[in-house]
């Protein structure tokens, strides 16, 4: 038995010849490489999207007036800098497209799902690894397919994020051609590399955790992650199928959704939201998973309540499934069905408590390192907050007649995707940066990044719950056309300012990024004295994560400020000897 | 767990466990996802049932495929003896067993295609005529592409067999694409129950 395990150790050891320039960089199968490709490919559709909110703003607070610096782009466009009205319903449709599909899903499934799922579960790869970078690279054709989209004629989807049919099922109501075409086709890409990619993640986690790493053993992120695929796996091909259905009555000429034909608008409305649900939490439940982590490791106790984390996690996926119905509540929808609805949706203020709850209880006495990831982590907290409360609130029938498509629904979406997942991700990169490169983030330049960027974030989006309540319109072209909207202006010139200032403090973090990936201090092993299986491996782990053997695992991922060990962590792979007698 | 360390030693390189095959996870997420596609089909149809706003209706132009039902239910079973064949190592008996699936898979195709070529030429029913034609081409036309790319898969087995490169060691593989086969044939029935018993 011993020998066969000698032949694995040089079968290992065997793989670790040199490859060329384009397999290691650009069609590698390995995961944590996958894991970078995907960061970079959404830092940089997250500079695109940014550059769509920046310019938006400027309309709303300036309107039909040049934008300072962009006189040179073509006509059809912009006219001389300033933005014709579907220039701008193109760009609010592509912000939140590209923010959504190509930022915060490749950002948290794509890289850090590719790159902790191994290193944390004890694997030496994925499931699949030519599965893998085939779903990264199908991931990158659906990215190009919807910047391509920017120019053909007409110009790109115009039609909302949602793309409600039949508004965007008949060309000339939006005016937009291929545009809307590529937006789907571009989704639809993008849907298949997801699925490859949830279904290898999944048996990954069910197939290849290590030794002793049962699943009440996993991390949270893990746990997190684990759920997530499952959502991707299930809501996914509800969304690719809407869109395939979109598409033929575009081009095929059917009736799915045109009343022409005795089709039915709802029907799309239902469709995507039966996907845009789970969707949510899809962008949410790793952010929760992330900051788990990075709670317990630099408030060094374990994480309050680990078991009911992730049953909490579960009851949210679950919950996720019943709930559309509280996007359509203006549709003409039966009263019964919106009332369960709302409770439906009510209910999910319970688990999502019961996680916030366990993250004070978490920071409740412990001893608090205020890094700049701990900060962003803490901020998520507190923001998801706020946009959870506002979600309870307008969950209500009543309430949400009376702000449903206001600003007061933008407030609440960024408060979740931007406070929560965007906070999250700045946490997750500054804390798994020294694995994933090397080297160290600049702690000052963070700390910078993280205070504009709250101060900057709160100052954007908690006013525009006042508009909203004001009862302006979202997704409109010149509030100025609005007598009752003209009191308002002030706020929306703030909010842009605001938005401004916001926009910039993000050069920070790439400058940060940029910096620290040449000049950053050199990481060690455990730079954060971390329990979890990834901060043993090497910094930057090579080719098969481990140099010797995968470690074992011994014990949950959150034993800090133990009193059985001299430091205040005490890593899932050390092996004390009378604990796992006492455990026999 | 007192013996645990030596153990642990030697089995912490390759450690499995009692996992099960990652191949068999993977066909079984792979189906729970295209059941997923499914369903948004299936209840596009049932929700446009009887909504056509002009003809041709279903039940002036759909006869229940009975036989193509009856030749795509048993490759189900010819395929199950074949990966048990191929199990024990009889590689004849799989080749006999594997071309009867394929036989019967094409069969099922060439009786759609029948069906199809009568509906567009003869009763004028394509994709864009009404509500039916919508939804009945894409339920059906998704299972239709499901089955061909399980023939392609099918195919592409049965010529590697013939030119001598099937061994047992690849059983565990067939018994996979069988099962993404079985899932085919099952969705069938949702399908032909949707189609052609309540929806006519």
């Amino acid at each position: 038995m011993s020998s066969t395990a000698a032949v694995a150790v040089h079968g290992a050891h065997a793989e670790h010849h040199e490859l060329g320039f384009f397999r290691t960089y650009i069609f590698s199968t390995d995961h944590k490489m996958i894991g970078r490709q995907f960061l970079f490919l959404a830092l940089f559709m997250m500079s695109i999207g940014g550059l769509m909110a920046m310019l938006m703003r400027w309309e709303l607070a300036f309107p039909e007036t040049a934008v300072p610096g962009f006189g040179w782009v073509p006509e059809p466009y912009m006219y001389e800098g300033a933005i014709p009205p579907n220039t701008y319903n193109s760009m609010f449709t592509m912000h939140a497209t590209i923010m959504i599909f190509f930022v915060i899903m490749p950002i948290l499934v794509g890289c850090f799902g590719n790159f902790l799922i191994p290193l944390m579960i004890g694997a030496r790869d994925m499931a699949f690894p030519k599965l893998n970078m085939l779903s990264f690279w199908v991931g990158a054709v659906a990215g190009s397919i919807m910047l391509s989209s920017f120019f053909v004629p007409g110009g790109p989807a115009a039609a909302g994020w949602t793309s409600y049919a039949p508004l965007s099922a008949v060309p000339v109501y939006t005016g937009v051609d291929w545009g809307q075409n590529l937006w789907c086709i571009s989704l639809i890409v993008l849907g298949i590399s997801s699925l490859m990619g949830s279904i290898n993640y999944i048996t990954t986690i069910v197939n290849m955790r290590t030794k002793g790493m049962y699943f009440f053993r996993m991390p949270l992120v893990i746990w997190s992650l684990f759920i997530t695929a499952i959502l991707l796996l299930l809501a996914l091909p509800v969304l690719t199928t809407a869109l395939a259905l979109l598409l033929f009555d575009r081009l095929g000429g059917t009736h799915f959704f045109l009343p022409d034909g005795g089709g039915e608008p709802l029907l799309w409305q239902h469709l995507f939201w039966f996907f845009g649900h789970p969707e949510v939490y899809i962008m949410i439940l790793p952010a929760m998973g992330i900051t788990s982590d990075v709670i317990a490791t630099f408030s060094r106790k374990p994480i309050f309540g680990y078991r009911a984390m992730a049953y909490a996690m579960i009851g949210i996926a679950f919950l996720s499934w019943i709930v559309w119905g509280h996007h359509m509540f203006q549709s003409g929808m039966d009263p019964a069905l919106g009332t369960s609805f709302m409770l439906t949706t009510m209910v999910i203020g319970v688990p999502s408590a019961i996680k916030t709850f366990n993250w004070l209880g978490t920071l409740y006495k412990g001893n608090i390192h205020y890094t700049a990831p701990m900060l962003n982590a803490l901020s998520f907290v507190a923001m998801f907050v706020i946009g959870g409360l506002s979600g309870i609130w307008m969950a209500c029938t009543p309430v949400d007649m009376y702000i449903h498509d206001t600003y007061f629904i933008v407030a609440h979406i960024h408060y979740v995707l931007f406070g929560g997942s965007l906070f999250a991700i700045f946490a997750a990169i500054e804390y798994w940066f020294p694995k994933m490169f090397g080297r160290m983030m600049n702690e000052t330049l963070g700390k910078i990044h993280f205070s504009i960027t709250f101060v900057a974030f709160n100052c954007t989006f908690f006013p525009m719950h006042i508009l909203g309540m004001g009862g302006h319109m979202r997704r409109i072209y010149n509030p100025l056309q609005y007598d009752f909207l003209k009191p308002l202006q002030p706020i929306q010139i703030f909010i842009s300012i605001s938005a401004f200032v916001l926009g910039a403090a993000q050069f920070i973090f790439l400058a940060n990024i940029i910096w620290s990936l040449a000049r950053g201090k050199k990481a060690s092993e455990n730079p954060w004295n971390a329990n979890t299986l990834e901060w043993t491996a090497p910094s930057p782990p090579g080719h098969g994560n481990w140099v010797g053997a995968v470690p074992v695992v011994y014990r949950g991922p959150y034993e800090y400020s133990s009193p059985e060990v001299a430091e205040d962590y005490l890593p899932q792979s050390r092996e004390l000897p009378e604990v796992s007698a006492a455990a026999d | 767990m007192a013996a645990a360390p030596a153990v642990a030693n030697q089995s912490q390189i390759e450690w499995k466990g009692s996992l099960p095959e990652k191949g068999r996870v993977g066909i079984l997420l792979l189906i729970l996802t295209e059941s997923s596609f499914f369903a948004i089909f299936v209840v596009a149809y049932l929700f446009y049932i009887g909504k056509s706003l002009n003809g041709p209706y279903p039940k002036d132009v759909l006869s229940p495929p009975i036989i193509n039902t009856i030749c795509l239910l048993s490759s189900s079973i010819t395929i199950v003896f074949a990966v048990r064949a191929l199990r024990v190592g009889s590689i004849g008996t799989f080749t006999l067993w594997w071309l009867v699936t394929l036989a019967l898979g094409l069969e099922f195709m060439i009786g759609t295609g029948l069906e199809w070529q009568e509906l567009i030429y003869h009763d004028g029913l394509t994709i864009s005529t009404n509500l039916f034609g919508t939804t009945f081409f894409s339920l059906v036309g998704l299972h239709a592409l499901h089955v061909t790319i399980g023939l392609i898969l099918i195919l592409f087995v049965s010529i590697l067999t013939l030119l001598g490169y099937m061994d047992r060691r690849y059983a565990e593989r067939t018994e996979i694409l069988s099962w993404y086969w079985h899932f085919v044939d099952a969705v069938w029935v949702v399908v032909f129950t949707t189609v052609y018993v309540i929806g006519r």
